[in-house]
């Protein structure tokens, strides 16, 4: 029955593979989006079957069969449901579906052959994704690792006549690949370590073990996983790739680089908090390394102006703070948020596509404007994700982000929090920076067709009107969402309201159920013996008594803490309506005054630019001249070349013996027979 | 008489056919030379049968001299050939069969 959840997407995957080109577009897209809608009923049934399971034991194994066995080491093909896979195999099946909903819609003027390559490749994604969740070891689950980076790259490569869509396919699939060898050495290294790579094994064998004072073998294990997760997730320094993954079609943005793929490497470190648990070194760089990301990603979104890539930027912002939870040891707040954010941040990516499809095609957010009252639909929808991942209370994103600050200060990072609460009001900005330049303030788009470039003033409704002939498709006022994609985008808007519901914290009177629910994972479970040397002794009681207990002391605390950021991401929105709203000149000002500040942020602090002359140019040059040039051109063509001048040297000398003449030959032939004669004679 | 007489002599052929491949300067007469040493080998192989009381040597001679028909019929073709080709029976002047 579990087996059932990943396999019914790569049946999906396998039928458009294979015949999708000879079927209608309402054939291959239905029976997509019909078989992940299967999967996330299977899905919700096994998780129901779970919930029904005593908390220390709520497990289900699936044994497919023994992929490995040498000497005493094995390895099984098996998958296996738990409270976090279970988390993670409803937003993936659940968003999946709603995604694949939209896609019908989104993608229906392609042709039939290319909507059947997309959602096969969406399915085949699906397949992946839900192995690396379900997988029950490290190989499994990097099976699905690098399953989902190969249908990121096709996907993001979906447009590939377009130049800039293959090359940003290419430099995901790369930049991946760097992550994904950091990753690989840590998996042998944790074969050496355990003797297993079964995730229950490593993490009872962890649990014996003392912390690490220094920098040991887990610390080691754990950063190479890191950097795997950070290729994956997009952190500093393997961040490059995601913005420009927005070449891809919106749908695939939504779905593989906001709401699922990308949280992988998050999902990967709290399948492992045992092992990182006892490496705080590790811990610590995975914390500051989040912050530093959602600072750093939160200032570039504030200037962008591309609308996918204001997203993208916040993804990895948003991102950082899983991280940074996870880096302070809050697991279960890190994965709270991953969820909440899967929620608003694929409504905000399926708004976007929504507006880009309204507008046909255009992603300048400064050809748009006034859209409001065009498309309402994706505008409330918008607005509500928009709200959510500012963190105004009592929507989802409040309290997954709440939780992390909080968490953050608790555990003694109070610089971390810092950080974090000032990305919370970037985030509030750049977030309603784009709800105004998209939506409100006056009409900007339409009319550069029709009077040049004036993209400024110039009433924009004429403008309109004179394109008036508004078929479904034809260049007309901007039309709102179809069904499936409007469908889509409520269920998405009405789960970035309430999804936050299932973890209301103690403090204001709420049962934290998925913390309940996640932390026999996290403890690996049985709370009974903790570990009691090490540096982070205190830290790994505090996870295992009853959160009642520790959020007694700091119920104050974390009221205060819920109010400074209520007011941080009021003040943000705030400051984003007088900045882009009501006083457009301020924007500009302030750009004339630091053109250097601004250049910075525009252009991304140059890091492409920095890798491109630091790794990239190397790399080329080292290649062409060292490896082609020299390497390959002198050395290999020069053996396989100078055996050839051997041969034919050789033979000049030799050739002066076969001289045509018949009694030459003659003479040699009777020559060797008298020798061989002789030798019988003398022998 | 002895075996002895009979090799002297297919020795002697042999060598003779041997020394007229080798010394003349017409295909003819190295055809001719070549079927010489065939039939010193013939005498050999009759001597040695009639040695031994066995027929084995007689069976053989009778191979030798099918094949050396056929060579010559074979041989005479080429030749022919050849002298239409270069207007000349001697050897040296077909070396063009190299390299």
């Amino acid at each position: 029955m579990l087996a059932l959840i990943p396999l019914l997407p790569l049946g999906g995957f396998l039928v458009n593979a294979f015949i999708g080109r000879r079927l209608p577009k309402s054939v291959s897209g239905g029976l997509a989006t019909a078989l992940m809608a299967v999967s996330f009923v299977i899905s919700v049934m096994q998780v129901l079957a779970l919930a029904a399971m005593p908390p220390e034991n709520r497990q289900i194994n699936q044994l497919l069969f023994n992929w490995i066995a040498v000497g005493d080491f094995t390895l099984d093909l098996a998958l296996r449901l738990d409270a976090l896979s279970a988390v993670m195999i409803l937003v993936v099946t659940g968003i999946g579906s709603l995604i694949h909903l939209y896609s019908t819609s989104y993608m229906h003027e392609e042709t039939d052959a290319d909507f059947a390559r997309f959602f096969s490749y969406l399915n085949l994604f699906c397949f992946f994704m839900l192995m690396l969740v379900l997988g029950s070891n490290v190989l499994v689950m990097f099976v699905g690792w690098e399953g989902v980076g190969l249908c990121s790259y096709l996907l993001i490569g979906f447009y590939y006549q377009k130049q800039s869509a293959a090359d940003a396919a290419k430099k995901a699939f790369v930049v991946n690949r760097v992550g994904d060898f950091a990753f690989i050495l840590g998996a042998l290294l944790l074969v050496v370590t355990f003797n297993s790579l079964d995730f229950n094994t490593m993490a009872l064998a962890a649990k014996a073990m003392p912390v690490e004072t220094g920098f040991g073998t887990l610390s080691l294990i754990t950063l190479l996983m890191f950097i795997g997760a950070t290729g994956k997730s997009a952190q500093i320094p393997l961040y490059t790739w995601l913005p420009d993954a927005m070449e891809g079609p919106t749908p695939v943005s939504a779905l593989i680089h906001a709401a699922t793929m990308v949280t992988a490497g998050v999902y990967m470190i709290g399948r492992n908090a045992m092992l990182f648990e006892h490496a705080p070194m590790t811990l610590q760089i995975v914390a500051v390394v989040g912050a530093a990301t959602a600072l750093f990603a939160g200032t570039i979104g504030l200037v962008q102006n591309d609308i996918k890539r204001v997203l993208a930027y916040s993804t990895v912002s948003q991102l950082g703070y899983m991280f940074l939870a996870m880096g302070v040891g809050a697991y279960g707040a890190g994965i709270f948020h991953l969820y909440t954010h899967a929620f608003f941040k694929a409504c905000l990516f399926l708004g976007s596509g929504a507006v880009i499809h309204a507008l046909h095609g255009e992603q300048d957010i400064r050809k748009m404007g006034g859209l409001k009252k065009h498309i309402p639909i994706t505008y409330w929808t918008f607005v509500i994700a928009s709200v959510a991942i500012a963190g105004v209370p009592l929507l989802s994103g409040f309290f997954s982000k709440d939780e992390i600050l909080f968490e953050t200060f608790v555990e003694g990072h109070q610089l971390l929090w810092v950080v974090g609460a000032v990305t919370s009001l970037l985030t509030a900005t750049y977030m309603w920076r784009l709800v105004h330049l998209t939506f409100h303030g006056e009409e900007r788009f339409g009319h550069s067709e029709a009077h040049g470039h004036d993209d400024h003033h110039a009433p924009a409704q004429p403008a309109i009107q004179a394109h008036g002939h508004s078929g479904a498709h034809g260049h007309g006022a901007p039309h709102d969402a179809p069904w499936p994609m409007a469908t889509a985008l409520v269920v998405l808007a009405v789960g970035s309201i309430v999804a936050g519901y299932v973890n209301v914290p103690h403090a204001v009177g709420g049962h934290a159920n998925l913390h309940e629910w996640l932390k026999p994972v996290f403890n690996a479970t049985n709370c009974g013996q903790e570990v009691t040397t090490g540096g982070l002794a205190g830290l790994a009681i505090a996870e295992c008594t009853p959160i009642e207990e520790r959020s007694g002391d700091h119920t104050a605390l974390e009221l205060t803490l819920m109010g400074v950021s209520s007011l941080l991401a009021f003040a943000g929105i705030l400051l984003a309506t007088l900045l882009w709203l009501k006083n457009r000149q301020i924007p500009a000002r302030l750009a004339a005054q630091y053109p250097g500040v601004h250049r910075l942020l525009l252009n991304k602090y140059y890091v492409d630019e920095l890798y491109d002359a630091t790794i990239v140019q190397p790399i080329k040059v080292m290649s062409t001249e060292g490896l082609w040039r020299g390497f390959d051109v002198k050395v290999v063509d020069g053996a396989v070349n100078g055996a050839g001048y051997l041969v034919s040297g050789v033979s000049v000398v030799l050739r002066l013996l076969q001289n045509g003449s018949v009694k030459t030959y003659a003479a040699s032939m009777f020559v060797g027979a008298v020798a061989v004669l002789a030798y019988y004679l003398w022998r | 008489m002895p075996l002895g007489h009979y090799l002297v002599l297919s020795g002697l052929l042999f060598a003779i056919g041997t020394a007229g491949v080798f010394l003349r300067r017409n295909l003819i007469t190295l055809l001719l030379s070549v079927e010489l040493m065939l039939n010193a080998v013939n005498l050999a192989f009759v001597a040695f049968g009639r040695q031994w009381g066995a027929v084995d040597g007689q069976i053989i001679t009778f191979f030798v001299m099918t094949v050396a028909a056929a060579e010559a019929a074979v041989g005479l073709a080429l030749v022919i050939g050849l002298f239409r080709h270069r207007e000349s029976l001697n050897p040296e002047a077909f070396t063009s069969l190299k390299w």
